[in-house]
């Protein structure tokens, strides 16, 4: 659909392409879609640029034109001639706007309801996504598998096509799903149970974040979207779906993470901890980052993180659990072995 | 800021003590010196709104920055929000209300004097208020702390659990306050319009001015409403134990929205109306010609009125509606574009064929229509269910709505100042540092909101304290910045024209723009009485009949 709108501009689409390629690698501009959803937007906004473009090029002309042919000469005191109004005139753009408006309500519509009431394909991937102050908890029910922050779908490989459909809910305030390349964004609201469904043309990472102001740390409620080869998503779920890995040389680490109270807010699969507050971290270690995707998952930021949650995330629910050096390292590095 | 301090001319005996002259503000019930008082009001929360916003964009330059906590910028955008639309737009332009229309209808004053006053001083009060709460907002243990829920304060972010401490009571008790003030004053206004016309002066030849002020008021009494009602609502969540937002007891977020937005887009056209009125009465007189199409443009007025209030879920697009009710919002918002754009031709219509001069008020107009013109475009955009699910709360919408309230009423109430100020103070504004004003505003607008569009497309997300370096939105942020500080500068040199010419500005005599409406019949400033005998008039332009009197408008209307 993106492809049909734009090829019309020869021109156009080779800056366009030119423009697309100069976005930085972390890019969430709503003009480098990947998404059904994303597409279809990008292509209605195309549209209401072009006729917004037009009414702003005629009338801005009209008003300039006015301006300059009718300004005064200094010195001339002679008063112009008074027009009170004309009933031709003024019927002509009273009835050329509504026609403009028609025009657009219906192009608005069709998109509206092929969006929001596409029918779902038995295939389609379902996933609870729970809005916290301030990370995202990912449930994919079917599968057995809880995460936090970073998201993997199948994209789209040929003609195995498997959308998301998510369905969406808060655990506190309002927050917002928003990656920008792949859909409109859904506010994720409390007491309320909303849906939307996203897939992704090609494999890769879409980031965003959350897209409605949450409280103290809303700018750090970033979101990560992995979008994997079918068999690689395959991989990542039967992975996902192990308890977590036990290192007997890690033991007396998590001796310490389960005497202490991290287990009242975490889980660890197939150990004591079932906490469900804070983010499950049976996995924790394959992830790419943490703190809601604001902080690159490294050795020594998880262990900054422990000592003083605050810090590095300001407003995080996470008390610093005040652990001397030994305890933190060994915290630290049982956690960084739950691959 | 001085303009709320300065002593201004309008008492005969030149050297009174500074308690009677005190006494005699506080205790006015004159219109034009409760009007003076609003515009003062709103021009010193103007300065203390305008400098947060300065703060914002500081730390906004450069990606990851420190330069503020979270925690102060939550609070300064709750904040600037709250004073810019309460406590900035809404005063300055009953000021302006409230000290023309009795001119303009040829009346001694409002219709109620004394609820004026009462009006004036409870909005007032909402404001200190609103402030008070950097001292007292954690309650009594010491530290202060502004709102920082925003201006829309959705819930639940308001509850008790999320909001301990008062900072969210001074807010709601703030807005409660000004609601108060600002029904009022519209009750007033609409009495004023409805009953104190001056013989011969039917609905029919009431100044377009007028008659906005009235549309305006009539919705003030609808969407005004429902705000305060949710106000009260809110305390008694907090306060009483009742279960109206408080969702992690089964209370709707989703109420909270509707009641604030059947408020909040209602208000951008309270808003907006009487700086359309602005415009019907500068945009005539600078054009040398009659206003074209009179009737249709009373008509356009009560038709945004009406329509404007089925429009509010478009600021609900992501909530998840129905694919019906998402329609029908959609098609609600693009027919207000229609009476809208009607306001924009009729004015198109008045300057074509007219021998217009560029003094500073049509200056600022001029940059009023280009502007909002553009601003109600990106507005169409908006009214895009579809494109707005990308665009929502997105940089995007910033630029839009900062473009039809700096774009359009900010400028176009500097031309209101620029052609009124005569009036009010008896002197002349310099229009060298008019000029000055203007260019720097004018540059430091759109390189602030220009740019602001497009980070917005690029997925930057408002009411962010920092963003991420990869996201490459550095370069235009600076260039936001640099724009905000150049409007300031701007708005500084407006501030010490206001200042410096009511001591050394050019006598303006009672006419200085050779205009038309009854205000201009009465000396610079107005005697306390207004009018020695009430005038009589035979049109809507009585100063031209009298003008022309071979040539008088009652022969055509």
């Amino acid at each position: 659909m993106q492809q049909a709108v734009i090829s019309h501009i020869g021109v156009g689409h080779t800056l366009y392409r030119l423009a697309i390629t100069a976005l930085p690698p972390g890019s969430t501009s709503i003009f480098n879609p990947a998404g059904t959803p994303a597409h279809s937007v990008f292509s209605l906004s195309m549209l209401v640029f072009g006729i917004t473009g037009g009414v702003f090029v005629v009338v801005g002309g009209l008003l300039l034109y006015a301006l300059l042919r009718y300004r005064g000469r200094t010195g001339d005191k002679q008063e112009p001639q008074q027009i009170y109004g004309s009933t031709q005139i003024e019927l002509s753009w009273t009835v050329i706007p509504i026609l403009i408006v028609v025009m657009l309500f219906l192009a608005t519509a069709r998109i509206i309801f092929a969006t929001q009431n596409a029918s779902k394909p038995d295939n389609a991937l379902d996933v609870t996504i729970i809005g916290h102050q301030f990370w995202w908890e990912f449930r994919y029910p079917k599968l057995g598998i809880v995460t936090a922050n970073e998201l993997h779908f199948p994209a789209t490989d040929g003609q195995s096509r498997t959308p998301v459909y998510l369905s969406m809910i808060s655990a506190d305030t309002d927050h917002s799903f928003w990656v920008p390349r792949l859909a409109g964004k859904t506010d994720v609201i409390p007491n309320r149970i909303n849906t939307m469904w996203i897939d992704a043309d090609a494999p890769g990472l879409y980031v965003g974040q959350c897209a409605q102001y949450c409280g103290l740390e809303h700018a750090k409620m970033l979101l990560r979207i992995y979008a994997q080869k079918p068999a690689d998503f395959a991989e990542w779920v039967a992975h996902q779906q192990q308890p977590a890995l036990e290192d007997p040389a890690l033991a007396d680490g998590r001796a310490i993470f389960e005497h202490n109270a991290c287990i009242s807010c975490h889980t660890v699969r197939g150990t004591v901890a079932t906490g469900t507050f804070g983010p499950d971290l049976t996995h924790l270690a394959s992830r790419d980052t943490f703190a809601s995707g604001s902080v690159p998952l490294t050795r020594d930021n998880l262990r900054a993180f422990i000592a003083d949650p605050g810090a590095l995330k300001p407003g995080v629910l996470m008390p610093a659990m005040h652990l001397n050096d030994h305890d933190l390292d060994r915290v630290t590095d049982y956690l960084m072995s739950l691959k | 800021m001085a303009t709320q301090t300065a002593p201004l001319p309008l008492t005969a005996s030149p050297r009174r003590p500074i308690s009677a002259v005190l006494h005699d503000w506080i205790t006015t019930v004159d219109h034009k010196k409760i009007g003076l008082m609003y515009i003062g009001y709103a021009l010193l929360f103007l300065v203390i709104g305008g400098a947060q916003a300065l703060l914002m964009r500081i730390q906004l330059m450069r990606p990851e920055s420190h330069f503020v906590s979270p925690e102060t910028f939550n609070q300064l955008f709750t904040m600037h929000g709250t004073t810019m639309v309460f406590f900035v737009a809404m005063p300055v332009l009953f000021g302006f209300g409230n000290y023309l229309i009795p001119l303009m209808i040829g009346a001694r004053d409002m219709a109620f004097p004394r609820l004026n006053a009462f009006s004036f001083w409870v909005s007032a009060f909402g404001g200190f208020l609103l402030y008070f709460s950097y001292i007292g907002g954690s309650g009594l243990y010491g530290g202060g702390g502004a709102p920082d829920v925003g201006w829309w304060a959705y819930a639940p972010l308001t509850s008790k659990v999320f909001s301990p401490g008062h900072s969210s009571d001074y807010w709601t008790l703030s807005i409660l306050l000004s609601g108060v003030g600002s029904i009022g004053t519209a009750i007033n206004i609409v009495a004023t319009a409805l009953s104190m016309r001056c013989r011969g002066m039917t609905l029919y030849r009431m100044p377009l001015l007028v008659w906005l002020y009235t549309v305006m008021s009539g919705m003030v009494f609808v969407t005004i409403s429902p705000l305060t009602a949710a106000q009260i609502m809110l305390l008694l969540d907090r306060y009483l134990g009742s279960h109206f937002f408080d969702t992690q007891a089964g209370g709707s977020a989703v109420l909270w929205m509707h009641y604030f937005w059947i408020f909040g887009h209602p208000e951008v056209y309270v808003l907006i109306l009487p700086v359309f009125a602005f415009m019907n009465e500068i945009v005539p007189v600078f054009s040398r010609k009659a206003i074209f199409g009179y009737p249709a443009m009373v008509a356009a007025s009560v038709g945004i009125g009406f329509i404007s209030l089925s429009v509010w879920a478009h600021h609900m697009f992501t909530i998840g509606m129905t694919a019906a009710g998402n329609t029908f919002f959609v098609l609600a918002t693009m027919c207000v574009g229609v009476p809208t754009g009607i306001k924009i031709f009729n004015w198109l219509g008045t300057i074509w064929g007219g021998k217009v001069r560029f003094d500073p008020p049509m200056m600022f107009a001029i940059g009023f229509l280009f502007q909002f013109l553009a601003a109600g475009l990106t507005g169409i955009m908006l009214s895009v269910a579809p494109f707005d699910w990308q665009l929502n709360n997105s940089y995007f919408v910033v630029a839009h709505f900062h473009y039809v309230i700096v774009g359009g009423i900010l400028f176009s109430l500097f031309a209101a100042f620029y052609y009124w100020y005569p009036k009010m103070t008896g002197r002349m504004l310099s229009t060298r540092l008019a000029h000055w004003h203007f260019w720097l505003f004018l540059v430091g607008f759109h390189v602030t909101f220009d740019p602001m569009h497009f980070v917005g497309l690029d997925g930057m997300v408002r009411r962010t304290f920092t963003y991420p370096l990869d996201r490459g939105w550095g370069t235009l942020n600076m260039v936001i910045s640099i724009g905000a500080f150049i409007q300031a500068i701007a708005t500084l040199i407006f501030v010490y024209n206001l200042v410096h010419s009511f001591f050394r500005g050019r006598l303006a005599g009672s006419d200085p723009w050779d205009a038309w409406t009854l205000e201009w019949s009465t000396p610079s400033p107005p005697p306390h009485y207004n009018f020695a005998t009430e005038p009589t008039v035979e049109s809507r332009r009585p100063l031209w009949d009298l003008k022309h009197p071979e040539d008088p408008d009652s022969l055509y209307e």
